[in-house]
């Protein structure tokens, strides 16, 4: 016994610290990670960002070099403040501010005393910078715009926040980061790979020299730089016709789903997110509660589709066969339904109608009848509302386009089930919600969705997703954007409403609208709108609506116009389509008294309306 | 040297490869944990890897002069040893050099020269011939107090000189006391003793009354027999003698023992309730220690290799190279090196024990005990440290360590059992 006390506690020891090895080595870490180790520094190199080009290989968007002024309070010896503030164009007053911040911030360690400094004021200040002990320049690369329109398109880049930070590990404080528009959406690409250098560190903080004779460190990789389908030419002139009005205009490529223009009104130049102003200015355009500047439109806007859907309720009602293209139907002047002779008036000036001219007229009696039939032909609501709504969705209505913009809205395209939540006992038919047949009641689009279903009707019943990336540099855009999507139509069906269509221009409500030498297809819209003032629904002036696909046959672009409160659709919103078209196609604009027109108004006092704080009417030309 | 040949045949082997690859590892991890990342030169005097390889080549002439003397010379001379060692100790209080705060040292030339490592050996030769004698019994309380106090002498100069971590070694001889005949009373009354203070020091005075008190009434009236329990005197002056203890620990921890030992214990026993000044403390009181714990989980299972470790190139973990040598092993070996490291000093000292026991000589086989209790309780204090289970007591792994006296010390210690293990069978 006496032998084997201390062989015992050897063993025990023994298999003690065996356990506590296991528990401090393997149990309780987690694998090695350099980028957690204290003892390792990391030096970041910033990537070169990639330039933006248009679908012409215009130039939209470089990099320029911008400089910091950085301090170490340590480091500096009294010197002229004057001169010095003069160099850098700052009060005396925000010196002493901007002083006392690096010192509380440290004494020792490197801040930033004024940012964003141009290569003029730099040039300036670097040859004096002598005389200024304590003060550095560090130099890095901000956004250099070479163009001023796009700027909901373009986007911009700002510093990131903590949410970035904690999302993504990538990003270290200070990073710059795309904010808004293709900055954002092609982040990824644009940014381009970090460097690193790892240094090694003693336990006094002190640099020793390159870890691991710097066998772990990388080079940075610069960004790649990308094509947008943007026809940059084309844009500005949509900005131009856009100026003083609310709104958007989204053209689309049919054939490629390629975004040909996205303007959103009003817009700003996104120079102004540049530089030393930008807070100031973001701030400025930020507080515009009005026209909300910094809001796509062209995305955003939900509205009421109006008339323009009027098209989808005759694809719909041809393709559940309960109507053919030639029947006709007979306007009063308005449609009246249900037990309490409710009636739905109709402008078209009454008639016998036929899809043809039911569409070139807009006549309300006609689809409200196409509606109804389609919405009866099963004898379950719930599953033909569903039915109905399904065809409607298949033109990607109701729901994110996927595409690769940074913003977007839903819409509501309501189907069964959504009705029987709205009316709880179940009480609905076809005239509860007849609405719906002329683009009023509970749906909701925007502007790029309506873009989106008139160049699946320019194909014949198929689209692909609208998308705004043509190519990037070294690879290939998202599969998923030259792949067909199929409509739930059938392609026949689409002739007779695209001839409606085309009427619209020849004889109906948009034969004003020709444009020499083209043959346009289109509809207009007129959407009622409410707001709320002081807690009572107000109507507005009707938005006004377009859209249209030129040529008929194989056509190169389908466009949405949406001018807010520009009242009856073919008036702003249809000269409008008709000089874009025209400009694209032909790349001249012909129709110079419409485009003055265009110009000329301004639709500010409409929007100001609502804030007058006194009664206003409405629609009135 | 045709001594060594005829020996050689007998030596053990086994100790001797557990020997050279302990020496081996340690002086790699040395070079690792003291380089500045440039080698010049192996030999470079003026890095302690250098020193090191110099100490080792020496360490080979100490093993070969060891084995060339024969073995009863170190029976007979052994009480001259023992008072020459106890010599040096003494004349540090006159020659001796301060290094740390402690006065340890001999200067002579560049070297300095640390007494208290070789009066390991000494005293273990000394008390192996004190227990051997003839006259000897261990189970008189005379010859008890006298094998007491051929270990406490040193063990008490050295403590004047402000070195308590190399004291402690010396109550690993108690084991030795064990082996040759104390009563094992004395085995559990220091067990005892320790669970003592470590409860006393945990939970203050009153509440470590109350428990003893409870434990020992339980004990008394659950398992004694009927008999038994009528005899109540018993327990009473256990829990007196408890009571007096446990003050005793509490007050002499707050007045006698020096702050930073109090703020070691106190960290090990977590004592600081509050966790963010917990946290503090860790980082001021404990700073090696923290920092070597992390050098070891940051190996992980494989370690970061040799010579890649972060933490000891950047020359993290204070002392690396000396009583924090495991730390560069668990760091740039990793689990399989740290263990490997465990086991071979485990191999070694059961190897120890093993040989200890087949000594046909009692003075024999008390060395080698006394050899194998003193490595142990080094392999002990200093990985338990390093890894954070036993309070901070700064002694140097042996073989390991950088350190010259250390290195030369162990080896003597090792070898002279080694030698005399050799000639177990030669007829005298």
């Amino acid at each position: 016994m006496r032998k084997y006390l201390l062989f015992g506690l050897v063993v025990a020891t023994g298999i003690c610290f065996l356990s506590r090895l296991y528990f401090l080595q393997i149990h309780q870490t987690d694998t090695y990670d350099i980028n957690k180790d204290n003892a390792v520094k990391k030096i970041f190199q910033y990537p070169k960002r990639g330039h933006i080009y248009d679908r012409n290989g215009k130039l939209l968007v470089a990099n320029k070099p911008s400089y910091d002024i950085v301090i170490i309070p340590r480091e500096v010896t009294p010197f002229d403040t004057v001169s010095f503030c003069k160099l850098l164009k700052i009060s005396k007053k925000q010196f002493d501010k901007n002083f006392k911040r690096a010192v509380r911030y440290s004494p020792r360690l490197p801040s930033v005393f004024v940012a964003h400094l141009t290569k003029e004021d730099y040039a300036y200040f670097s040859e004096k910078i002598k005389q200024f002990n304590g003060f550095y320049a560090q130099k890095r690369a901000v956004r250099d715009y070479q163009t001023n329109i796009g700027a909901n398109v373009l986007g911009y880049i700002a510093e990131i926040n903590q949410n970035d930070l904690n999302k993504d590990p990538y990003y270290k404080l200070g990073d710059l980061k795309g904010k808004q528009g293709v900055e954002t959406s092609y982040e990824m690409e644009l940014r381009g790979i970090k460097g690193v250098k790892y240094i090694q560190k003693d336990r006094y903080n002190r640099e020793i020299g390159p870890y691991k004779n710097g066998n772990y460190d990388s080079i940075p990789i610069p960004g790649k730089n990308i094509t947008i389908s943007i026809d940059s030419e084309l844009q500005a002139y949509g900005e131009k016709l856009m100026e003083n009005k609310m709104g958007g205009i989204v053209a689309i490529e049919p054939s490629s789903g390629e975004i040909l223009c996205l303007v959103s009104a009003p817009s700003y130049n996104p120079g102004l997110l540049v530089g030393r102003k930008r807070s100031e200015n973001y701030t400025k355009l930020y507080l515009d509660t009005i026209h909300r500047p910094l809001v796509d439109k062209g995305l955003t806007r939900m509205h009421p589709p109006g008339s323009p859907f009027k098209t989808l309720v005759a694809l719909a009602a041809l393709e559940e066969e309960v109507l053919s293209p030639k029947e006709n139907i007979f306007c009063s002047g308005a449609y009246v339904y249900g037990k309490k002779k409710r009636r739905m008036l109709c402008h078209c000036g009454g008639g016998y109608r036929n899809m043809y001219n039911a569409i070139s007229l807009s006549c309300n009696s006609y689809f409200a009848n196409a509606f109804r039939k389609t919405i009866n032909k099963y004898t379950n609501m719930e599953e033909s509302m569903d039915k109905w709504s399904g065809h409607m969705k298949s033109f990607g209505l109701g729901n994110f386009l996927g595409n690769d913009l940074s913003v977007g809205k839903k819409g509501i395209m309501p189907d069964g089930s959504f009705y029987n939540k709205w009316y709880p006992d179940f009480n609905w038919g076809p005239t509860t919600i007849i609405s719906n047949a002329i683009g009023q009641g509970e749906i909701l689009v925007t502007p790029i969705q309506l873009a989106n279903m008139t160049a699946a009707i320019a194909n014949r019943g198929y689209y692909y997703t609208p998308h705004i990336i043509k190519s990037i540099e070294d690879s290939h855009i998202k599969k998923d954007f030259v792949s067909v999507k199929q409509t739930s139509i059938n392609p026949e069906h689409f002739e007779p409403v695209i001839a409606g269509m085309s009427k619209v221009f020849e004889s109906g409500t948009a034969s004003f609208l020709k444009v020499p030498g083209v043959e346009i297809c289109g509809k207009t819209g007129t959407a009622e709108n409410f707001i709320k003032i002081k807690g009572e629904k107000t109507q507005l002036t009707d938005h006004s609506i377009f859209v249209a696909f030129a040529p008929k046959e194989n056509p190169k672009i389908a466009l949405a116009v949406l001018v807010e409160n520009g009242g009856y659709g073919s008036i702003w919103a249809g000269r409008i389509s008709s000089l874009i078209i025209e400009k694209y196609l032909k790349g001249t604009v012909s129709l110079k008294r419409m485009e003055q027109l265009v110009l000329s108004k301004s639709l500010e006092d409409e929007y100001l309306k609502p804030y007058m704080d006194q009664p206003f009417k409405i629609n009135q030309p | 040297m045709n001594g060594i040949r005829s020996k050689s045949f007998h030596i053990d082997w086994f100790t001797i490869t557990l020997y050279l690859l302990l020496v081996f590892f340690g002086y790699l991890n040395i070079l690792s944990a003291s380089t500045n990342g440039t080698i010049t030169s192996l030999f470079d005097l003026t890095f302690p890897f250098g020193k090191q390889l110099i100490f080792i080549c020496l360490s080979i002439i100490i093993i070969l002069l060891i084995l060339s003397i024969e073995a009863k010379f170190y029976e007979r001379f052994s009480s001259i040893i023992y008072l020459v060692a106890v010599g040096g100790l003494l004349g540090l209080f006159f020659f001796g050099k301060k290094i740390n705060g402690a006065i340890s040292w001999y200067q002579l030339g560049s070297l300095t020269i640390q007494p208290s490592e070789f009066s390991k050996f000494a005293t273990a030769l000394g008390l192996a011939k004190y227990i051997s004698d003839m006259q000897t019994d261990m189970k008189k309380l005379k010859d008890q107090l006298i094998a007491v106090l051929i270990v406490a002498v040193p063990a008490f100069l050295i403590l004047l000189q402000n070195d308590a971590g190399s004291t402690i070694i010396f109550a690993s001889l108690i084991f030795v006391f064990y082996r040759e005949g104390i009563s094992k009373l004395y085995i559990i009354v220091s067990f005892f003793l320790i669970l003592l203070t470590v409860i006393a020091l945990k939970f203050e005075t009153q509440t470590a009354f109350i428990g003893i008190s409870v434990l020992v009434g339980i004990h008394h009236f659950l398992w004694k027999s009927k008999k038994a329990r009528k005899k109540i005197a018993f327990p009473i002056i256990i829990i007196g003698a408890a009571m007096l203890i446990i003050s005793a620990v509490n007050f002499s921890f707050k007045n006698i023992l020096q702050e930073h030992h109090q703020d070691r214990i106190g960290l090990w026993l977590r004592l600081e309730k509050d966790p963010v000044k917990l946290k503090e403390m860790r980082q001021n009181i404990s700073y090696n220690l923290k920092e070597s714990e992390m050098a070891i989980s940051s190996g992980g299972f494989r370690g970061k290799g040799y010579m890649q470790g972060t933490r000891t190139t950047g020359k993290f973990v204070p002392e690396q190279h000396t009583d924090y040598i495991f730390s560069t092993v668990g760091e740039e070996w990793g689990f399989i090196g740290s263990s490997l490291v465990v086991i071979l000093f485990v191999l070694l000292i059961t190897r120890l024990l093993y040989l200890a026991e087949r000594q046909k000589t009692q003075f024999a086989r008390v060395y080698g005990y006394a050899a194998a209790s003193i490595l142990f309780m080094h392999f002990l204090v200093n990985i338990g440290m390093v890894m954070g289970l036993i309070p901070t007591i700064g002694i140097p792994l042996p073989f390991f360590s950088y350190g010259g006296s250390g290195l030369w010390g162990f080896t003597i210690l090792l070898f002279i059992f080694i030698n005399m293990d050799a000639n177990r069978l030669n007829e005298w």
